[in-house]
């Protein structure tokens, strides 16, 4: 096909070529940009959480008093609620995954490091792991000698006495990986407030119940403190069992102590639903808006090209009566279209890489795979000719005799 | 001249119903965006306080050890008991309250509501004074009534509504956590957006139901939710939260005019030092005083994924335009055997060029009411969304107008060139053509 005689004609509609070009390009950089973030929410909501999901059930209460014996309450507490049929595990704990409530701390190498290495959360309670179902990849769990009350803990902690302070963690494979790269963490001493912690396990994945930065999601510790602040979480036989075993669960604990409120009670699969509920929005109005742009712009190209058809329908005739037949026709108007799409994408893509740029120092977006560039460019060329083909297929429709008429 | 210039332009539109439908369509879709995401912009970055949020400032002292210690960065976000306490007193601001946020279980004498959890705030007198909380009953508590430690309470029309049924409940007595409290005032619907004093609750919602003064809470145990931060040997134990080094209060200052805004600077830098030279800041004397707005903007109160959403959606109304600029451009040019006899007939270039913007300035116009009916649309579709900030996405009036002003401003920009175009067609060579 003969690039030059389609050039020359686009020479002579400048303005119409240009706005052509550049609302392909825009188009290009916004929906690149768009499809990149949907992606990144995507992955987001799809986020690895390490526990049993489908098993848990989360329920937190509150005394309404004041109230002295929490810990043989939440004895009872627990003992009433392994007794339920279909309940494999129960534990008392601080924070659960997707709670949006945490205890972090801030994490050294060296006690006289002035800066944190990082900031991880710490969960607490007996039993914590085995009941969330996270998969042990090295060491030991922790072991009920370990393990200590919050209370003493804390008198302890004021009065100076590493004695009475914990000294063993488990902590996340990701965690391990940013203390000690390509080592492995098993005896290795971290510290917070500085006291000395060992790490004697590595658990695949635990992720933290609110998630600031991506980066890290996974910087979890398990500490071997008991805690009595009315939150369990329940490990079910089956699925299917955990609408019956919260219902029975929560009519239990309200049994032996009327006295207080009950504040949650979840499965936990519905508290992951919840906490990425915003990045679903996101991405949902993110296609909404691109398909809604590439549908304009689809639409801008059918009037563009009818117009430019109607415009040529003489020079049509005339070559047409030259000798060229349908299919030239056809084809000039659809290279027509595939020269300005080209120019558009090669516009679009510096364009889309701006824009991310600019998302990068905004936002704390990634930069842009480069996957995005070729499928974008291939994406819009079957746009614009798709497009194009309907004012394509009239401009071959129009008969040579045009060309003897005139008006 | 311009009914005439109008009768043309919907004759015209009326010959090429699928191009003009298709242009309006462009517009509106532009449009609707556009003003669904700015109108959600506009109501979450709006003022909380009109009037006076101008006058309200939030003092930020360091009384941090040197651990973690790093230059330039921003003192906490939160004041520690103590600091809270000395610059409450300490009186130098024409008003100032110290607060935090909390939740307690309110037991309703009927035996008919079982005992729930409300969200409340523990603050000091001057709170409702320096932030024109609105009064339906009742009146705040006084000075002496935090410093007596009373046992009274504020509650919101919406509790008084539940408890009380919307009945002037003052005198009333109020169980929380197992104390007695009693109820003097009840609010007026009161939701100041962003709800700006405490960053860390939810910025979008509603304020407390409760309202108690902090010396009583401290007494009665009450229980403070949001954020802790401790340094040092601090832990986050509730019980000894006034002796802890941690920084869990918020403190607001109001103060009329620039001169007591330095003189209240001077004062946290003094403070600091008098508190360095006693041995409790370790830190060089790191202050800060912003204004309301200023500190809204400083902790980016605004969701970032709304921001980027109105960023696409005008991204998105710039591809509309340029898409309605082409075809606008199609379609002047394509009259233009019809302008060039116009034009020999003795129509002026300005008069052709009027009667095409009048074109555009239609279908702006259509596209602008067409739009607005798609932001109202999007405006319904976002108040389905989760978030907190959903229940407060309606249009105002001035965006109403700002619609308008936008849509047809927007279209008869993007009619300059076309129309500028097609009155440059020559009349005579036009007609030879024919």
């Amino acid at each position: 096909m003969d690039i030059l005689p389609i050039l020359s004609t686009l020479r002579r509609h400048k303005t119409t070529a240009f706005l052509v070009i550049a609302e392909i390009a825009l188009t290009c950089a916004i929906v690149c940009n768009a499809v990149f973030i949907i992606n990144q929410r995507i992955e987001r909501i799809h986020m690895q959480s390490g526990v049993d999901e489908q098993r848990l059930l989360h329920i937190a209460l509150t005394n309404i008093g004041v109230t002295k014996d929490d810990k043989a309450r939440r004895d009872e507490d627990l003992a009433a609620l392994r007794q339920i049929s279909g309940v494999v595990a129960v534990a008392s704990v601080n924070e659960v995954p997707f709670g949006n409530s945490s205890s972090n701390g801030s994490i050294k190498l060296d006690p006289k490091q002035r800066l944190a290495t990082l900031n991880a959360t710490d969960y607490f309670g007996e039993n914590v792991t085995q009941t969330l179902g996270t998969q042990l990849i090295a060491g030991r769990e922790l072991q009920p000698a370990d393990y200590m009350d919050m209370d003493q803990v804390v008198n302890a902690a004021t009065a100076k006495e590493a004695k009475g302070v914990p000294h063993v963690v488990v902590i996340t494979q990701n965690m391990a990986e940013r203390l000690w790269p390509g080592q492995p963490a098993l005896g290795k001493q971290l510290y917070m407030a500085d006291y000395a912690f060992t790490v004697v396990g590595v658990v695949k994945e635990l992720i933290r119940p609110s998630i600031w930065d991506d980066s890290a999601k996974s910087y979890s510790m398990v500490m071997p403190v008991r805690v009595a602040n009315n939150e369990y979480i329940v490990r079910v036989d089956d699925p299917k069992n955990r609408e019956r075993v919260l219902q029975a669960a929560v009519a239990r604990l309200k049994e032996i102590n009327p006295h207080r409120i009950v504040l949650k009670q979840h499965l936990l699969s519905n508290m992951r639903e919840d906490f990425f509920q915003n990045d679903r929005a996101m991405a949902g109005l993110l296609v909404g808006v691109c398909v809604a742009l590439l549908v304009v712009t689809a639409l801008g190209i059918v009037g563009l090209g009818s117009f430019w058809v109607a415009q040529r329908r003489r020079q049509i005739g005339v070559r047409r009566a030259l000798g060229a037949t349908r299919a030239n026709i056809l084809r000039y108007f659809q290279t027509e279209n595939f020269l300005l799409a080209t120019i558009g994408i090669a516009v679009g893509m510096v364009l889309a890489y701006g824009i991310n740029l600019m998302l990068m120092v905004h936002y704390e977006l990634p930069r842009l795979p480069g996957i995005y560039f070729p499928v974008g460019a291939v994406l819009l060329w079957i746009i614009g000719q798709l497009a194009v083909l309907g004012p394509a297929m009239r401009a071959a429709a129009v008969p040579p005799v045009v060309a003897t008429r005139s008006v | 001249m311009f009914g005439y210039y109008l009768d043309l332009a919907l004759r015209s539109l009326r010959r090429n119903k699928i191009l003009t439908a298709l242009m309006v369509l462009a517009i509106a879709l532009g449009i609707g965006a556009s003003m669904t995401t700015l109108t959600v912009l506009h109501v979450l970055s709006g003022d909380p306080l009109p009037g006076s949020s101008a006058t309200l400032f939030y003092p930020q002292v360091d009384p941090r050890d040197m651990d973690g210690y790093e230059e330039g960065k921003r003192p906490p976000d939160q004041v520690t008991w103590t600091d809270g306490n000395n610059l409450l007193h300490a009186k130098r601001a024409d008003r100032q309250a110290l607060m935090t946020g909390g939740a307690v279980p309110v037991q309703p004498a009927q035996s008919n509501i079982d005992p729930f959890f409300s969200d409340a705030r523990y603050t000091t007198a001057d709170f409702f004074p320096m932030f024109k909380v609105p009064f339906l009953y009742g009146r705040p508590w006084t000075e002496a009534e935090d410093n007596g430690r009373a046992r009274v309470v504020v509650i919101s029309r919406k509790l008084n509504e539940k408890l009380f049924g919307g009945k002037d409940s003052t005198g009333q007595t109020l169980r929380m956590k197992d104390t007695a409290f009693q109820v003097i005032g009840v609010l007026d619907e009161w939701k100041p957006t962003p709800r700006f004093y405490d960053i860390y609750m939810q910025s979008y919602g509603s304020v407390e139901d409760v309202f108690v003064p902090l010396s009583s809470s401290r007494d009665a145990h009450l229980e403070h939710a949001g954020s802790t931060d401790c340094w040092g040997t601090g832990g986050g134990d509730g019980e000894h939260a006034e002796t802890s080094p941690c920084t869990w209060l918020q403190f607001w200052v109001q103060l009329d005019g620039a001169d007591k805004v330095a003189a209240y600077h001077d004062f946290l830098v003094h403070y600091s030092q008098e508190q360095k030279a006693l041995g409790r800041f370790q830190r060089p004397v790191n202050v800060a005083l912003p204004g309301l707005m200023q500190w809204m903007d400083i902790n980016k109160v605004v969701p970032g994924d709304v921001r980027l959403q109105t960023w696409l959606a005008l991204g998105f109304l710039l591809v509309c335009l340029v898409n309605t600029v082409g075809l606008m451009l199609a379609k002047f040019l394509r009259r233009a055997g019809e302008l060039g006899v116009r034009r020999a007939l003795g129509a002026s270039r300005r008069e052709v060029f009027t009667q095409l913007l009048v074109e555009s300035g239609v279908i702006g116009l259509a596209g602008g009411l067409f739009g607005l009916l798609l932001a109202f649309v999007g405006l319904w579709l976002v108040r389905k969304q989760p978030s907190d900030y959903a229940s407060l996405a309606h249009m105002s009036l001035g965006m109403l107008l700002v619609t308008f002003v936008l849509a047809v401003g927007a279209t008869l920009l993007a009619g300059l060139l076309p129309a500028w175009r097609a009155c440059q067609i020559t009349p005579a060579l036009q007609l030879k053509s024919q």
